[in-house]
């Protein structure tokens, strides 16, 4: 007895059943489509912001070590 | 290459301009439509991977057999390097998934396999930072098993049934398609070659410090 809410309660949250074969996107109805530009803008602006991010990284430690061997540099006396 | 750098840097900056223009007039993939447009910087973006990749293996092969310090410097420049690049095939490939697929993921065996690439380079950089002294040796054979891994993560998608497109694509791609393709790769594996220049450059002024701080505590 115990049981028969829950299968009642599987039963309704079935989920719908899945389509059975490959679709293409553009045999879609519109309605499932996604949109395609804003991901494709999105993967082209990752590249460029994360190959301009790396470049800045290595701008900023090679400041950093300039700075280390200028300071190195000036403690030190000249032989 | 330092007097190279900067012809380098103006070459490859105008490439990434002109790109954007080829692969807009390159035709359309039949069944995906715009988003395959992604290919032309998904796909490139593992062949500069695969670069530095080899780099740092060779490299690393070097340093671990020989302990030459500038073949420590390249090794390093390239693990980063493949980890920038691997980071931009691991989110561009998710984006198109989305559209293409339905799923932003597959536990599939090349995306898994290529996740599995990009953290044993991430384990590189971390063995360096935090494994105190004697990590780059460690580190360097770390970078001999990324590196063995590499050919398998590029074949996995021949030798097993994956959702992944496989590599026969690539090359029966059509001219309007294969030319913007080859010019985008061509784009990337300079800037990849741009990138482990700068890099290489900063681990030997790295090296200078570390010489310059020794022979300043000799002195004191």
């Amino acid at each position: 007895m115990m049981r028969i809410p829950l299968l009642l309660a599987a039963l309704v949250l079935q989920p719908p059943p899945g389509q059975s074969e490959f679709v293409p996107v553009n045999e879609l109805p519109p309605a499932e489509r996604l949109q395609a530009a804003p991901f494709l803008i999105g993967a082209y602006a990752f590249v460029w912001i994360a190959v301009m991010f790396y470049l800045w990284t290595i701008w900023r430690r090679l400041d950093r070590v300039e700075a280390d061997i200028d300071a190195l540099a000036r403690k030190t006396p000249p032989r | 290459m330092r007097k190279a750098f900067g012809p380098l840097l103006l070459v490859v900056a105008i490439m990434f301009v002109v790109a954007p223009f080829l692969i807009a007039n390159a035709p359309y993939e039949s069944t995906m439509g715009l988003i395959q447009k992604i290919f032309y910087y998904h796909v490139p973006s593992w062949f500069a991977m695969y670069l530095a990749i080899a780099v740092c293996g060779g490299a690393s092969a070097v340093y671990l057999f020989k302990g030459t310090p500038i073949a420590d410097a390249y090794a390093t420049a390239g693990a980063e390097v493949a980890v920038v690049f691997g980071l931009c095939g691991l989110v561009t490939g998710p984006l198109w998934g989305r559209v293409a697929w339905g799923v932003w993921w597959q536990w599939d065996v090349r995306l898994t396999t290529a996740l599995l690439l990009e953290l044993i380079f991430i384990a590189y950089l971390m063995v360096r930072k935090f494994g105190g002294p004697g990590a780059e040796k460690l580190a360097a054979a770390t970078a001999l098993f990324g590196t063995a891994t590499a050919p398998f993560v590029y074949k996995s998608v021949d030798i097993w049934r994956t959702v992944h497109p496989n590599t026969n694509v690539i090359p029966t791609l059509k001219p309007s398609m294969g030319g913007p393709f080859a010019f985008s790769s061509l784009a990337f594996l300079l800037l990849c070659t741009l990138l482990l220049t700068a890099r290489v450059h900063l681990a030997k002024r790295q090296m200078t410090v570390d010489e310059m701080y020794l022979a300043y505590e000799d002195q004191s």
